[in-house]
């Protein structure tokens, strides 16, 4: 554990680098920094949902949620795009709200299953209702925001550097939410339930009313990801939601480890980046994918932010073994704790 | 009238195919209390094998059906000994693991076989049967229909009927009790991930001159089979084969007369109701922890 008075400077040093970044990059590299920061929101809201112990499978199309909703009332409804993305998270946060109450009479695998099924479900309507969905082809043309500073004259969202900066407010805003509320009392009770149900409701801790909580809360971070999301790119459509990409989202929170709020933010980052530096053999990324994500899950359960422990624990003993004098007795704490 | 029988007859071609892939996946989880994601990619791995013996190599049509359901068979034992038994205590570590692999066998699908190329795999027998004057069931549909049903009842026969089937249900229903039996888990447990892959294997080969072979065509398979096996109770052998053939029949009739996605949608929409009504399914009599 890092000592508490170096966790602001290493803060704000990463705050000046997240708005410096983009002036030394390319415009694709700052279309991918935008993407990226929104999966980061996606991750990091998925951790909230799974401090409670629930994995679902309808995240993703939760965040689809919010993107169509943001999109079609900022274009049918004539919504202002600052209006619509709030009202997007909004939507996702009441689907979230309404699906809990069949959802969470089912725990565990039943859970699972059953979040997919919902989330199928909800997907395969965008497609096949094409008013006001759009089919299988989505929503296109989707506006971007408009603001005009006084002095400076309208600012253009639909350049990459300034809908950069927005991403990265809003991002930066959610995450510090989600942090003080996964530290606060609601968040140490989630965590409770996680590992200890029955304790936690023989103290009067109603659990299915946390589950739900933390379910809406998630799925409003969700929807307003999705609503940053579509906004730039100006499309939303049933693929950009599917199996494929919720799979994605599990794969980063997990090989990142869930144990600790960086896990999923690392998690996104380091694949994100490797498949960014790796752009030629994208045909292969789902391989090399389904292998780390194997090799994460038979040899480092707690995921890459358990790594440097991992390490640590590698050197020490390496080096407790090497400091002993030849035919000595192994102390007796390796031999029980960290020799096998 | 004709079309209603003749629905009829494709929906019994199609509920055999979803039981062999319902069956495999509820033994699997029965055994081990893991669910295989990955379980539509051993089907469609079958599939290629067959495209790839039959089409390319000239192979006779039910020999090359035989090899690639044992190759997927083998695929499973590794699936088996190298991902799911270090797994056996964590049921969501074994789903990542078969997600992972779904993966690579996507790609390396995509990297045998190309991307967007379809592979024409051309009907061994050609011609039909005509049951009724309108009504009328391909030769090659009748193949798959009989040899299907035939596996079917050979696992019905091996489990209900034999040791080691018994041994094999005895795990499913108490691990610990079984073991302390004398039963090898480990070997109970390849038993049955290879006889489910083999399952599903062979639910791909013999689908294989009948559909477009793809790399991604496991993935409404394992909704089906999701579908299926909650709905007839996650543990249950009997209900998985009952659903299969209720929502085959379902299926294709909303296809027929409807549309294909609505079908789908409902189909989810059921299994959701199963899972809030009665979540141990239509036989099952398990209670979840």
């Amino acid at each position: 554990m890092k000592p508490a008075r170096l966790a602001v400077p290493a803060l704000f040093a990463l705050a000046v680098f997240m708005v410096a970044l983009p002036f030394g990059l390319k415009l694709h590299q700052q279309d991918f920094m935008i993407s990226l920061l929104v999966w980061v929101l996606v991750v990091s809201s998925y951790r909230l949902m799974a401090l409670t112990g629930e994995y679902s499978l309808v995240h993703v199309v939760l965040m689809g949620a919010g993107a169509y909703s943001s999109a079609l009332l900022a274009k049918l409804a004539g919504f202002s795009v600052w209006l619509a993305m709030p009202c997007g998270a909004l939507v996702a946060a009441g689907l979230a709200a309404v699906l809990s109450f069949p959802l969470f009479r089912m725990s565990g695998f039943y859970f699972l299953i059953g979040s997919f099924a919902a989330g199928e479900a909800i997907r395969l309507s965008w497609t096949y209702f094409t008013v006001p969905f759009g089919g299988p082809k989505g929503i296109k043309l989707i506006p971007s925001p408009e603001l005009t500073l006084p002095g400076l004259g309208p600012i253009a969202f639909y350049e990459p550097i300034p809908y950069y900066y927005l991403t990265l407010i809003v991002v930066g805003i959610s995450l510090f939410v989600l942090y003080r509320l996964e530290n606060s009392r609601v968040g140490l009770t989630m965590n409770a339930i996680h590992w200890r149900a029955p304790l936690a409701e023989s103290v009067g801790v109603d659990t299915w009313r946390y589950r739900a909580l933390a379910f809406v809360i998630a799925s409003f971070f969700a929807g307003l990801a999705g609503a940053l999301f579509c906004h730039y790119y100006g499309t939303a459509n049933p693929v950009q939601f599917d199996v494929a990409a919720m799979v994605y989202v599990l794969i980063w929170v997990i090989v990142g480890g869930v144990s600790r709020f960086s896990g999923p933010i690392v998690g996104v980052v380091v694949l994100s980046v490797l498949n960014e530096l790796f752009r030629e053999a994208e045909q292969w990324r789902p391989l090399i994918y389904g292998c780390i994500l194997i090799a994460v899950m038979l040899y480092l359960p707690d995921g890459l932010i358990g790594l440097p422990a991992r390490i640590r624990d590698w050197i020490e003993a390496r080096r407790g073994v090497a400091a002993l004098p030849a035919g000595a007795e192994e102390p007796a704490d390796f031999s029980s704790s960290k020799r096998h | 009238m004709e079309i209603i029988l003749q629905t009829c007859v494709n929906a019994l071609v199609a509920s055999a195919f979803f039981a062999l892939m319902a069956v495999g996946l509820v033994l699997i989880f029965g055994v081990m209390g893991i669910i295989n994601f990955a379980h539509g990619e051993l089907y469609m791995v079958g599939a290629y094998l067959v495209w790839y013996f039959y089409s390319s190599q000239g192979w006779p049509f039910l020999v090359a059906v035989l090899v690639a359901s044992l190759i997927v068979t083998v695929i499973g034992l590794l699936m088996e000994r190298t991902l799911f038994r270090p797994m056996r205590d964590n049921p969501l570590g074994g789903l990542i693991n078969s997600i992972g692999l779904l993966f690579i066998l996507q790609v390396l699908a995509v990297q045998v076989g190309g991307v967007g190329l379809m592979k024409n795999v051309p009907p061994a027998y050609r011609g039909s049967l005509d049951l009724l004057p309108g009504v009328a069931i391909g030769n090659q549909r009748l193949v798959a229909l009989v040899i299907a049903a035939a596996l079917l009842v050979c696992v019905w026969y091996f489990l209900t009927r034999t040791k080691v089937g018994w041994a094999l249900r005895a795990v499913a229903q108490d691990r610990d009790a079984a073991a302390l039996q004398g039963i090898n888990i480990d070997r109970i447990s390849m038993l049955a991930m290879g006889l489910g892959a083999g399952m599903a294997g062979m639910a791909g080969a013999l689908i294989a001159p009948l559909a477009r072979v793809e790399p991604y065509m496991g993935h409404g398979v394992i909704i089906t089979a999701f579908i299926v096996t909650i709905v007839g109770g996650i543990g249950s052998l009997s209900g998985a084969v009952l659903a299969a053939v209720l929502y085959a029949f379902f299926h294709t009739f909303v296809t027929t007369y409807w549309n294909g996605t609505i079908a789908t949608m409902m189909g989810l929409l059921i299994m959701l109701v199963v899972l809030i009504v009665k979540p141990t399914g239509i036989m099952g009599t398990r209670v979840s922890e």
